[in-house]
């Protein structure tokens, strides 16, 4: 504070205060209280509204519990609530996206951060840059086109003689997988890679000297250096990949509810953003306590992240 | 248990640039052998090569009498010490010393077991929980030495390992690698820039320059006998003066010098080049009458007095600067700058060297 006063004068520093406040608060804090606020009042009808109905209560949160069906797991059937199911399904299968996405990137990272000459580097991250100058949406309606029944990748498998029929590629959850594994692998790679390059070579060269073999030195020397890499990537695609809407919007199919999907229709088609905000604060809630519990089981701090 | 090391022949070319040239060395088991040179003269190839991760573009490496051609560093018995030592930080001291056994399979109790015994060799008992981030510059290469002697190698490699240490610990770590090769019996091969540790610890030195290998031979003869003037003047001090040989017997030849006809023993001649007369400073004696050969009468210019000993510098009738070291026994007398004396040496401790020999093969 001492030193930005120092550099800047009081009145710069006056304006970077006042917009990081305005950003904060303004952008960050209010629409979010407002949200937590209303989240606990009844949807009512305009003129009920600060009347005697308008009480606070988990009533919202609650409405998540209704309309049991059939969940099963491993061949048992159970009974759950509809929107539970779909809430456990987006978290599992957001785990999912995530797994996929660090094997993915792994090999990835440590090519580009050890391997690749750093004179192609620049250009090896241009064409990894490429895809992310179109937009989400087309990029999702391109898988979209890729996967159809009468699509290229059936054409292309058919005609290499791998497959006999048409696979209808758009159903169940896969595709949803597919899309949200294209479209954040980056969010993995990056945060890998700034791990891997800042491991010295001689690290690795020094374990395989010692007559270690390449999985052995992964295991031992460069996967637990990447560990803060590998966490803040996890953390992100986990997040972003819940949080996603459009990619389950646009691949999704009959059955595979992503609960942004359920929180949509709550706040845009039934118009009660009550409802809608609980369900929100829900899943983020229950995705920072997932988020948190895996980075307690891997041994993960929140500074480890920030670096 | 060591094992002896042939190179025959052995070249490495980065594109265009040829960083180790025809270099032929046998390294005898159990052997200290140190390759000595300038930054940038291939001596670092050359353990690389050795160790296996870079191959030699011709020639061959035989450890132990065994082609090391198409053998990963993992399959081979050489360990390499690097020059920033390569600990593991996230490891424990003792997992570190033990990596190589674990890669080994080695059971997790023995391998702490022996992780304990090398920690005690190399002097640094109860550092096996701590971590390398807890250990001074001296104990981590300590813990390096005996992270490479847990795989219980035939040959050492050491990169420059003693090169971040401060001037004390070096000159104490010399003296303990020196004893742990003793001790432990392993071919060492040796890699540095430094003259003094090169010469100290080794039974062998080769001195390169240009990726070619100047001369191999104990560290007494390096310095008292060079093989060319590259050997002359990066291993110790020299005056060098330049002129042409007059004539030669019994290896002894006259060199007409622009500060007057020297003699020296003449060197081989076969390289060509432009031949020079090398004589160390501490083979110098200043005295006030002429001597009866080899005496250059001198203007006594700089007097610095070093500690052990006392640098004179004195310039001849032509200005060419001399400079004779005297050993400081506590009574010499110091020539007064600007007084005239002659400075002069013998024949035998003087050698007329081509600027590089030719290297055979």
């Amino acid at each position: 504070m001492q030193d930005l006063l120092r550099r800047y004068g009081t009145g710069l520093t006056g304006v970077f205060i006042g917009l990081t406040f305005f950003w904060l608060a303004i952008l960050v804090i209010l629409p979010n209280f407002t949200m937590l606020e209303s989240s606990f009042r009844p949807y009512l009808a305009k003129v009920d509204e600060g009347g005697p109905l308008d009480t606070y209560s988990l009533g919202n949160y609650m409405k998540v519990f209704g309309n049991e069906v059939g969940f099963s797991i491993f061949g048992v059937v159970f009974q759950v609530p509809v929107r539970v199911k779909v809430f456990l399904l987006t978290i599992f299968y957001s785990a999912v996206v995530t797994v996929i996405t660090f094997v993915l990137a792994y090999p990835l990272a440590y090519y580009l951060a050890k391997i690749v000459s750093p004179k192609s580097l620049p250009t090896l991250f241009l064409l990894l840059f490429v895809p992310l100058w179109v937009s989400e949406i087309l990029r999702s309606f391109a898988w979209w086109i890729i996967l159809a029944l009468k699509g290229p990748l059936n054409a292309v498998l058919m005609q290499l003689g791998v497959i006999d029929t048409e696979i209808r590629w758009i159903a169940g959850f896969s595709p949803v997988i597919i899309g949200l594994v294209y479209t954040y692998v980056l969010f993995m790679v990056f945060p890998l890679y700034n791990a891997m390059q800042s491991l010295d070579s001689n690290q690795i060269e020094a374990a395989e000297d010692l007559g270690s073999p390449w999985w052995r030195t992964h295991w031992r020397v460069i996967l637990p250096h990447a560990k803060p890499g590998i966490a803040s990537g996890a953390v992100m695609v986990f997040m972003l990949s819940a949080g996603s809407l459009l990619v389950p919007s646009l691949l999704g199919s009959t059955t595979s509810g992503w609960f942004t999907q359920t929180i949509q229709g709550i706040m845009l088609d039934s118009q009660d953003w009550n409802t809608g905000a609980a369900f929100a604060f829900m899943l983020l809630i229950v995705c920072t306590l997932f988020v948190s519990l895996a980075m307690r089981v891997f041994g993960v701090k929140l500074s480890d992240i920030a670096k | 248990m060591s094992a002896g090391i042939d190179l025959e022949n052995v070249s490495c070319d980065f594109g265009t640039f040829r960083a180790v040239d025809h270099v032929n060395v046998t390294i005898q088991p159990g052997e200290f052998f140190s390759f000595l040179g300038p930054s940038g003269c291939g001596k670092t190839t050359i353990l690389r090569m050795i160790s296996g991760f870079t191959d030699p573009s011709s020639g061959a490496i035989r450890i132990g009498g065994k082609d090391m051609a198409g053998q990963r560093p993992n399959q081979r018995p050489t360990a390499l010490i690097f020059q920033n030592l390569a600990l593991f930080p996230l490891m424990p001291i003792w997992e570190n010393i033990a990596f190589g056994l674990e890669v080994r399979g080695v059971d997790r109790a023995k391998r702490r077991a022996r992780a304990e015994e090398l920690l005690a060799l190399v002097d640094l008992p109860d550092a096996a929980d701590k971590m390398v981030s807890q250990l001074s510059g001296g104990q981590k290469q300590r813990v390096a030495i005996a992270r490479a002697l847990a795989v219980e190698p035939s040959v050492m490699l050491l990169d420059e390992p003693l090169s971040a240490l401060d001037l004390k610990l070096r000159q104490h770590m010399r003296a303990e690698l020196r004893a742990i090769q003793k001790r432990t019996g392993v071919t060492f091969i040796y890699i540095t820039h430094d003259q003094g540790e090169a010469l100290a610890m080794s039974d062998r030195v080769g001195v390169m320059s240009q990726g070619r290998l100047q001369q191999v031979a104990s560290p007494r003869d390096v310095y008292n006998n060079p093989a060319n003037g590259f050997v002359a003047s990066f291993v110790g001090e020299n005056n060098i003066l330049t002129g042409t040989v007059q004539n030669a017997n019994a290896g002894l030849a006259s060199f007409d010098t622009p500060v007057g006809l020297l003699r020296a023993r003449l060197g081989d001649v076969s390289g060509g080049g432009a031949m020079k007369l090398y004589v160390r400073p501490e083979h110098m004696t200043l005295s006030a009458t002429a001597g009866a050969e080899n005496s250059v009468p001198v203007t006594i210019g700089e007097v610095s007095f070093e500690g052990s000993f006392i640098a004179v510098q004195g310039a001849a009738a032509n200005g060419t600067i001399l400079t004779a070291e005297l050993r400081n026994d506590g009574m010499a007398s110091v020539p007064a700058t600007g007084s005239q004396m002659h400075i002069s040496f013998d024949a035998n401790l003087a050698s007329i060297l081509p600027d590089s020999a030719t290297v055979k093969g």
